[in-house]
């Protein structure tokens, strides 16, 4: 196999981890990279926590330094992508460039969904993507009083208890009736329901926000759905983001939500690869419909999943979902999906805010949530590596330890 | 900027410049050592950033505590001298330490 040039659209966590893959893997054809961020590429999780809190510093978001990309010859541009010329196999740069490619890889991420009411133009109202984001963001978290996020969702939950962490009166608007409540069981939720509060979060569930008010033009608060006022100077959204899939919608590819990609992530352009945020690809955890996961697992996985079927080494993308998500003293787990479960079993303690919830589907294991219990979360990424054999009613039993049960299951 | 050395599992030394206050797994990383692909970048979410911290060096660093340790329960082929090299962040006194990498981070 012998691709002279792969072209990576998208310099985030997949595109820059499918460069460095092939390498590994031992490519020695061209790579370009081109990216449509300033300087290199660097990881986002840290944005909505330790970053924000000066724990953490901008030369330690990268994920590697400029050395490497030359050493490695890994050409990285920042010169957007515009258009695909499939017929040519070219890409075609804001620039005017025109890039040819013998295996073009769509990693171009996804964008915040946008806050739909007026005022959400404001210079104090942020939903949090990029480095630029944060570093704009940090010095007003730092001052702000009155902090209103929307969206109870993870990156609104972790600015939450970062606000709350600095000072602030923060508070959540979520349309829905718990925090998390598309992402975790109702017994995590509460949890976080109850730290957040701790914190001095204050929630506000079924509640939309109907617009935001400013005081010649720096925001002072915000009008509730229901028509109250609440002071702010600082308005943060996470409302769920919108695939960058714009370049493949144009260039005419399969796309259902977000760039439509096989069991090998390939796009119906077999030329033509796409992972990470933007694509949507047969789950084998989910019953092989078509799903989308926002997760750096998910990125570096898939990533090195699509360099070794372009070093001739194919399989079929099954890799075991996990994430993380830290939210003040609090470190939540996932791994597996927790789609469609129908019972639960809690093992540990929500007072001492150590626990683990067990999801299961027809009796079957699918999902294991951990808040402060990393050695269960790593039990489950062992047990729900292959098809598990733990039944809800021997998780339920008087005593039971997941650990011990992956020791002793472990064939 | 004190140098650390990285021992492979295969006996390949790598010396690698570190900076204060940086994390010794970007220390590792950054110069491409093999053998850690530290996947969580550092959050102690991942387990695929493991080491052993070379035995005459184990006064200079605490051993793992906490989250860390639970997560190393599940590294493989751990040991006493098991770190998660993201949880160690380089000083001053670790000027020459040796660190040595498990065959497999899985
Ligand atoms: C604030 C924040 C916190 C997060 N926290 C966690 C966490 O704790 N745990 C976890 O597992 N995941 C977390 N995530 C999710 C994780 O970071 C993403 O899932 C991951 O970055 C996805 O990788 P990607 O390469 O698909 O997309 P991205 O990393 O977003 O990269 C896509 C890149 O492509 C660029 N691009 C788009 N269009 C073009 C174009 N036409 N030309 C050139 N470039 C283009 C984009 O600007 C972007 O730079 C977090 C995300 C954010 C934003
Ligand atoms: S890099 Fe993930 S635990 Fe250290």
């Amino acid at each position: 196999m012998s691709l002279a040039s792969v072209v990576i659209v998208g310099a985030g966590q997949a595109g820059f981890q499918v460069a460095a893959s092939l390498r590994q893997e031992g490519y020695e054809g061209r790579i370009t990279l081109i990216g449509n961020e300033p300087g290199l590429p660097y990881q986002r999780p840290p944005l909505s926590k330790a970053y924000l809190l000066g724990k953490i510093q901008e030369s330690n978001l990268l994920f590697r330094p400029a050395e490497f990309y030359a050493t490695q010859r890994i050409e990285l541009l920042h010169d957007p992508a515009t258009a695909i010329d499939r017929l040519n196999r070219r890409l075609v740069l804001a620039s005017g460039t025109a890039v040819s490619y013998d295996h073009l890889v769509l990693a171009t991420g996804a964008h915040n969904r946008p806050l739909p009411v007026p005022g959400a133009e404001l210079a104090q109202v942020f939903g949090i993507k990029t480095k630029a984001d944060a570093d704009a963001l940090a010095p007003l978290a730092k001052q702000a009083r009155n902090v209103v996020v929307v969206g109870a969702g993870f990156i609104g939950l972790e600015f939450a208890a970062v606000a709350a962490a600095l000072g602030a009166q923060v508070h959540v608007l979520e349309l829905g009736e718990r925090p998390m409540a598309r992402a975790v069981s109702r017994e995590m939720s509460e949890l976080f329901r109850q730290a957040h509060e701790h914190w001095g979060v204050h929630f506000d569930f079924r509640q939309g926000l109907s617009r935001i008010l400013d005081d010649n033009g720096k925001v002072c608060g915000v009008q509730t759905a229901d028509g109250r006022t609440l002071a702010a100077d600082l308005v943060v959204f996470g409302i769920g983001v919108i695939p960058n899939a714009q370049l493949a919608t144009e260039a005419g590819l399969d796309i259902e939500n977000g760039i439509k990609v096989d069991a090998h992530l390939l796009t119906s352009d077999p030329q033509i690869s796409a992972l990470g945020d933007v694509a949507s690809f047969p789950c084998v955890q989910n019953d092989e419909h078509s799903t989308r996961l926002e997760s750096v697992q998910n990125a570096i996985d898939q990533a090195r999943t699509v360099a070794a079927r372009l070093m001739g080494k194919p399989s079929q993308y099954g890799a075991l979902p996990w994430f993380w998500t830290d939210q003040g003293d609090l470190k939540l787990q996932i791994a597996g999906l927790s789609n469609g479960y129908d019972s639960t079993v809690v093992l540990g303690c929500a007072q001492d805010r150590q626990l683990s919830v067990l999801c299961f589907r027809n009796d079957r294991l699918v999902a294991v949530e951990s808040c402060n219990r990393m050695g269960d979360h790593m039990a489950a990424r062992k047990i729900l590596a292959r098809p598990p054999k733990l039944t809800a009613a021997q998780a339920a039993a008087e005593g039971f330890d997941l650990k011990a049960w992956e020791a002793a299951n472990r064939d | 900027m004190p140098i650390l050395t990285f021992i492979e599992h295969n006996g390949t030394h790598h010396q690698v410049k570190g900076e204060i206050g940086q994390s010794v797994m970007q220390a590792a990383t950054f110069a491409s050592v093999p053998g850690l692909p530290a996947d969580c970048g550092g959050a102690c979410s991942c387990a695929t950033c493991h080491t052993y911290v070379d035995e005459a060096w184990l006064d200079k660093v605490q051993a793992a505590q906490g989250m860390e340790s639970d997560m190393l329960e599940y590294a493989f082929e751990r040991r006493d001298n098991s770190r998660l090299s993201c949880q160690l962040i380089i000083s001053e006194d670790m000027e020459g330490m040796v660190l040595h990498l498990p065959s497999s981070q899985f």
